[in-house]
């Protein structure tokens, strides 16, 4: 504080020195200038960069996915006449998004289904492949934060969001997506994912788009405030303790049953083989001449 | 010899009662007199002699779990209020609050959240529910291949098999109680079932519900079979059971000393009685080491049952996974005449095969005294490989259980192994029919070898594993006689003699007494009796051993004499 207010002295005693009015004018300017800069709507600026942005994608696209979907993402078909690569013309950017940001694309092996793995894309050459597929066609954008994160929302609001979501969510996702979002099987080698501990912008656009074998829940089927509802749901899931002790997976009976009867029973049994050893000393003696 | 060998004290009084001791005297008097205890618990002697083995124990595990089911049992109906009355919560579950529900689940949220020690007792209850049954099962497998159902003891075979029953439908009442979305899936799935039962379905489903499914009934009704009339006649046949193991006396496996007519084993009291005792209370202990380290039937992530809602992995407890599997796997089987449709698909798995299995268990213990007309009794167990048919029944059989069992988690399988769910359907339709007969076949020959080492162990000794060059470079390994107390447990078993049906008719062609029928019946009998026993290793004649132990001396004699000549001086006899 006194090394302040001595610097604070020392500068002041320039105060009315000749070049002072200059170099307040210029710290000003300055000042000025950054902030237009950082808080204009630079409209002209923006859509010059959208262009810069779609023309980086664009490279970005023709090496990591055209081989799959056609170099204008028209989709690729194999002579057999089965998709090889679906047409990305109308998917839009929360598609792309989804897909690339939670690693499924580009896909590592070709299967029924593409695995959740690690992500190969930064955020801005994400961004930059969104940018472009999305200017293929129509499709949903990439949803705002105070859409789907349900920390936006104040501690009552989300409450009665919970409450709510809990409901929706037992109504349309566990049928598929089990009741603690631990996944389930689907046909032929299809599964519905794990959805605990998802990014909440992940699970927006799933809901919006109906990746893989997901159906898609359009905004007139479950409204955005009810899907921001389901996330804030799968969001107390996440935070809440485990009230009954380790959850053994949340898949239900069948692990349960499993630690029955191998905690349970391998444990009792062990139990029954220790006590039936501890007999009196002349049997004892006997049993170890026996062997 | 010192006085203090003899005696402890050196008072010249001689020893009375205490004055404790007096008391105690009177006050058993005091009640013998009024309730004639001494003479009633004569037959029931407390010197009754247990015999020891880890297997006889099993039993006591589901005994014990049904002490803890009783116990957390009155806990939680001191709290659960069976009643399909709609509230809407407002308990301390936050993510719940303000949803409508039935009194039954809002009262099973209040005893996981706002009773003390509530969550505690609610998994305790469930998790010693899924021991009792488990240990049931052990049990009863323990004491089939052991042979203890044969006479005398039947009626205690058929009232474990009713008591296996009566555990499983206990179960079922209980765990659809808290009318949450995975119970009330599982009460739906019970009405469809029960729907699928030609002509009388619908009505029985009307009469259990009180009208159309779910109605308001269906919980207290459960509620009143599940902590009455089950509980009830389970402890009835449970005290049934236990008595006839006193009247019959306990089984024991063979040995020096032990026999058809005695029982060898520490006395009830003390010994008996503390390993007992404590067994209760490590059972207790891991009924509530499960319950406190482990999550079972969260039903507050459930929520509450509504029939338009499902979750994906809703199955049953595991003890009703069988039929599910069976269920999950059948092809869409189903005939349509006149009108009706007969689901196949639903009553194979569900209404015919659990009851015809526990119709087989039942009979299985008078099949087999049918085919081997063994009507004496045993209180001598038998090795399992020395029934080596009966054996492979039961693997047989166990294998069919298991994969039904795995087909009710083919989801669970799918997802955690990365399958495609059709492809394990397939594969375990194949294997429930083939699977079985594999086992059976595997395990009777199993156990047959297992009877050939055995045979070998009598005749040739065991093997030392000392090794012996012959002077022309060969190598033998010694075997030396096995103990005389090892060769008794191997030789207590009987001589088996297959059936053979020629006696229905004697030389002069007149038909034995029956007609055609018992001659068929003669004729199976016989072909099963064969297959029961013809491939079975016999315990070598008394003579066979004698010879077997004149060999072995002799072999003895000659090693030592090779020890004591020094190596390489005599080949020792290469003559097996």
């Amino acid at each position: 504080m006194r090394l302040l207010n001595r610097s604070a002295g020392r500068l002041s005693r320039h105060r009315r020195g000749p070049i002072a009015g200059l170099v307040v004018l210029l710290l000003g300017l300055l000042l000025t200038g950054g902030l237009y800069a950082a808080f204009a709507p630079a409209q002209a600026d923006s859509a010059a960069s959208q262009e810069e942005l779609v023309k980086e994608g664009r490279e970005l696209f023709l090496v990591g996915c055209a081989f799959c979907h056609g170099q204008n993402g028209e989709g690729v078909l194999t002579q057999s006449g089965d998709q090889y690569g679906p047409a990305l013309t109308d998917v839009g950017a929360a598609s792309v998004d989804f897909q690339v940001g939670t690693g499924r694309m580009p896909m590592s092996t070709p299967g029924n289904q593409a695995q959740r793995k690690e992500v190969v894309y930064s955020d801005a050459e994400i961004a930059a492949l969104s940018a472009y597929v999305a200017s293929l066609g129509t499709g949903p954008a990439i949803p705002d934060a105070e859409m789907y994160d349900p920390a936006t929302l104040s501690d009552e609001e989300y409450d009665e969001y919970v409450t709510r979501g809990g409901q929706i969510f037992l109504a349309n996702c566990t049928a598929c997506h089990n009741f603690e979002g631990s996944g389930g099987a689907m046909p032929r080698g299809g599964f519905a994912p794990k959805i605990r501990g998802v990014d909440p912008k992940h699970i927006y656009e799933a809901m919006l788009t109906g990746p893989q074998s997901m159906d898609t829940f359009s905004d007139g089927n479950i409204p955005p405030d009810d899907k921001k509802a389901i996330i804030a749901y799968l969001d107390t899931l996440n935070e809440q303790p485990s009230y009954g002790g380790l959850t053994l997976g949340g898949l239900g009976p069948v692990s349960e049953g499993l630690i029955a009867w191998l905690v349970g029973m391998g444990g009792l049994v062990a139990f029954a083989v220790w006590i039936a050893a501890q007999t009196t000393r002349t049997s004892k003696k006997k049993d170890g001449a026996d062997a | 010899m010192k006085t203090s060998d003899v005696a402890s004290t050196n008072g010249s009084e001689p020893a009375t009662p205490k004055r404790g001791a007096k008391t105690a005297g009177a006050v058993a008097t005091w009640a013998d007199d009024r309730l004639g205890l001494a003479k009633a618990t004569k037959g029931l002697s407390l010197r009754k002699v247990f015999p020891d083995h880890w297997s006889f124990m099993l039993g006591e595990i589901a005994l014990w779990s049904f002490v803890v089911l009783l116990l957390t049992g009155v806990f939680l109906t001191l709290f659960f209020d069976p009643s399909m009355a709609e509230v809407t919560y407002n308990g301390s579950y936050d993510p719940l609050r303000g949803v409508e529900m039935s009194r039954a689940m809002a009262s099973t949220l209040e005893i996981s959240f706002d009773v003390r020690g509530g969550l505690l007792m609610r998994q305790m209850h469930h998790w010693a529910a899924m021991i009792f049954i488990a240990a049931m099962m052990i049990h009863l497998l323990r004491v089939y291949l052991t042979g203890a159902f044969r006479k005398p003891r039947e009626i205690n075979w058929i009232i474990g098999c009713l008591l296996l029953l009566l555990g499983t439908i206990e179960g079922f009442t209980g765990y659809s109680l808290p009318d949450d979305l995975l119970s009330g899936t599982g009460v739906r799935a019970a009405d469809g079932f029960m729907k699928a039962s030609p002509v009388i379905g619908t009505y029985m489903s009307f009469f259990l519900f009180g009208g159309e499914f779910p109605g308001d009934q269906i919980i207290p009704r459960f509620y009143a079979i599940h902590i009455l009339l089950i509980p009830g006649i389970l402890l009835a046949l449970i005290t049934a059971h236990l008595i006839l193991v006193v009247y019959h006396k306990h089984t024991q496996w063979p040995g020096p000393g032990k026999t058809e007519e005695n029982v060898v084993g520490p006395p009830l009291m003390p010994i008996y009685m503390a390993k007992a005792g404590g067994f209760f209370f490590i059972v207790f202990g891991m009924t509530a080491l499960l319950g406190g380290l482990f999550s079972l039937n969260p039903v507050w992530k459930y929520g509450p049952y509504d029939p338009s809602k499902v979750t994906a992995g809703s199955q049953p407890d595991w003890y009703m996974g069988w039929p599910d599997g069976l269920l999950r796997i059948i092809p869409p089987w189903e005939t349509h005449i006149f009108g009706v449709t007969l689901s196949w698909n639903i009553m194979l798995p569900i209404l015919i095969a659990p009851p015809l299995l526990l119709m087989v268990l039942i009979a299985l213990p008078f099949l087999e005294s049918w085919i081997t007309g063994d009507k004496r009794e045993h209180h001598l167990l038998q090795r399992p490989r020395n029934a080596p048919t009966r054996t492979a029944v039961m693997a047989a059989l166990i294998t069919f259980y298991g994969l039904s069992w795995a087909a009710g988690g083919n989801d669970i399988i799918a997802i955690k192994l990365h399958l495609s769910i059709n492809q394990i359907t397939y594969f375990l339709r194949g294997a429930v029919i083939i699977g079985p007969i594999l086992a059976f076949i595997i395990t009777r020959r199993w156990c047959i070898s297992l009877q050939r080492h055995d045979e070998a162990k009598l005749l040739h000794g065991y093997e030392t594993g000392v090794i012996v060059r012959s002077p022309d470079g060969g190598y033998a390994e010694k075997h030396l006689p096995i103990s005389e107390e090892a060769a008794y447990v191997l030789t207590a078993r009987d001589r088996e003699e297959v059936y053979s049906p020629n006696g229905t008719s004697d030389d002069s062609g007149v038909a034995a007494p029956g007609g055609r029928r018992a001659a068929i019946a003669g004729k199976v009998r016989g072909k099963l009796s064969a297959l029961m026993f013809a491939d079975n290793v016999q315990k070598p004649t008394a003579e066979e051993l004698h010879e077997s132990q004149h060999h072995a001396e002799h072999e003895l004699h000659e090693l030592e004499h090779q020890i004591s000549a020094g190596p390489n001086k005599h080949g020792p006899s290469s003559d097996h």
